[in-house]
């Protein structure tokens, strides 16, 4: 009999996932249920390129809308798993459908966390997840608006790159005492607000928005230290919660995301997960952890869809990020936690160079900017646990890689 | 219409039909090849390295900067080693030979 498998989640690991199957030769049905209009798009690019008008969207789709027929791929657009019966093996759609399944693959990624404070339901107060999110955002950042953004992390600071260079009035506010301080270290954290200081950009660290003002549109954004600012749009970007609801109510283990192991198989053996969504182990690190990227996600698909094909392939990755503002070029490699000694190579004022981040000696995370050799040669020795002499580290006459 | 011929990383080979004005990454991951391409195209990451076939490496033009980095220090670099994502398929390009580098 025919095999169904369902994907619950048309993101970047849905998507990567679909593709995955059938490259593997799984011939069976596949159903892949999305809540947005979409096929599976990356979403990197909404803060960058497609916000600034120098990419079209449908550039941004992993596949073209027209090989999901093509592969057999029955895809339902707008639509909402509410439910799923782990004994019956179904899931409930928003459709009032009942679909069966064989294998369920949960690949439901995260949702932006929203800011509870007086106002924030005013027109023109934006989070930035989806492509609709970019197009409101875009058709409202005019040359001299004033834009004021709230989270000066990833997102906040790549739109800020984008709005001061299309002619807005931008104001970043960060609720602690420095940008990006969660992955990066202070160093990088003040290189990053000075070049943004430099272009034009006004950033307040430790500010707690309090609320919003403003006759049908926001007008204002107010602070706990009585300060305010004027604002023409807001865009808020406070990080991500986990989409686990659902895991959760059929009683799938959940702890900071769906548990899965090192082949992204839950609780129940015909269940998988990947993605933002998961918490998983990673043999590297030593350690569980739930991340946000696409690294992850594209890899976690892989592997959850070569298990429900039977080949099974540890997850085990150095986890890898990557943030574009203005002319420079940020790759993360690794997790770095408070404590880390920090080796700075390279001289911030040539905007050309590394943070590294050792454990008791050993290489465990980098920040490079516009060092790509270093970002390069810093994966695999991460991955070795290469232990790193300092003063030689910051020697950037001598390569990372023969170090 | 312009082809491009490949070779995957089973080493088999195949052509497609390669649309214009996109660059070689997209063609390949529209037409379903192998190839992970992870940052999108935006010269971050060297998931979606190809060989050029050494009869094509001078119509297709040298490495930029960035990309020049991130090949060099992949262990299965080789002379005709480019990102796809930064190579734009033309019409000039009709014929591109081109085989998958393996995954690092």
């Amino acid at each position: 009999m025919t095999q169904t498998i369902i994907v619950v989640g048309a993101g970047h690991a849905g998507g990567q996932a679909v593709s995955t199957l059938r490259q593997k030769g799984f011939d069976g049905r596949i159903i892949m249920i999305g809540d947005e209009p979409w096929v599976p798009y990356e979403r990197p690019p909404l803060s960058k390129a497609v916000l600034a008008g120098e990419l079209e969207l449908e550039r941004t789709f992993l596949k073209k809308e027209a090989w999901y027929p093509e592969k057999q791929i029955d895809f339902r657009p707008n639509t909402r798993v509410t439910s799923f019966d782990r004994r019956a093996k179904t899931v409930t759609t928003s459709q009032g459908e009942n679909l069966a399944y064989d294998k369920l693959l949960l690949a439901t990624g995260t949702r932006v966390r929203k800011l509870q404070a007086p106002g924030a339901k005013l027109e023109n107060i934006f989070y930035l997840r989806d492509i609709d999110d970019t197009v409101s955002i875009r058709k409202q950042m005019k040359p001299g608006a004033n834009v004021v953004i709230v989270g000066g992390g990833y997102i906040g600071l790549e739109v800020a790159a984008v709005a001061v260079k299309m002619g807005c009035h931008v104001t970043v506010l960060e609720g602690l005492d420095r940008v990006m301080s969660r992955v990066v270290a202070p160093e990088v954290s003040a290189f990053y607000h000075k070049v943004h200081t430099d272009a034009g950009v006004i950033i307040k660290t430790g500010m707690a928005v309090t609320g919003f003002e403003g006759q049908g549109k926001v007008e204002r954004v107010l602070c706990a230290d009585d300060s305010s600012f004027p604002a023409d749009l807001v865009i808020i970007g406070v990080g991500v919660i986990p989409n686990v609801e659902l895991a959760a109510e059929g009683d799938l283990a959940v702890d900071n995301g769906i548990v899965v192991d090192e082949f992204c198989q839950t609780s129940d053996a015909n269940i998988w997960a990947a993605g933002d969504c998961t918490n998983h182990p990673n043999a590297l690190l030593g350690r569980r952890l739930r991340l946000e990227s696409v690294q992850n996600a594209v890899d976690q698909a892989k592997t959850a869809a070569g298990a429900m094909c039977g080949e099974l392939k540890e997850y085990s990755e150095i986890p890898w990020f990557w943030s574009d503002q203005y002319d420079l070029k940020l790759q993360i490699a690794g997790l770095s936690e408070p404590g880390d000694e920090v080796v700075i190579r390279g001289n911030p004022a040539d905007r050309k160079f590394s943070a590294l981040y050792l454990r008791d000696g050993r290489f465990v995370a980098i920040n490079a900017i516009n060092m790509i050799k270093d970002f390069m040669a810093a994966k695999k020795l991460i991955a070795e646990g290469k232990h790193l002499d300092t003063v030689r580290s910051a020697d950037t006459e001598v390569a990372l890689k023969d170090m | 219409m312009a082809k491009i011929f490949i070779t995957n990383r089973e080493g088999e080979q195949s052509e497609i039909e390669g649309e214009i004005g996109i660059s070689v990454m997209e063609n390949l991951r529209d037409n379903d090849y192998e190839l992970e391409a992870i940052c999108g195209g935006q010269c971050s990451c060297a998931t979606c390295h190809i060989y050029v076939d050494g009869a094509w490496t001078a119509k297709v033009g040298p490495r930029n900067d960035e990309e020049n980095e991130l090949l060099e220090e992949l262990d299965c670099v080789q002379p005709g080693s480019r990102l796809s994502c930064q190579i734009e398929f033309t019409e000039d390009l009709d014929g591109l030979t081109l085989t998958i580098a393996p995954d690092e």
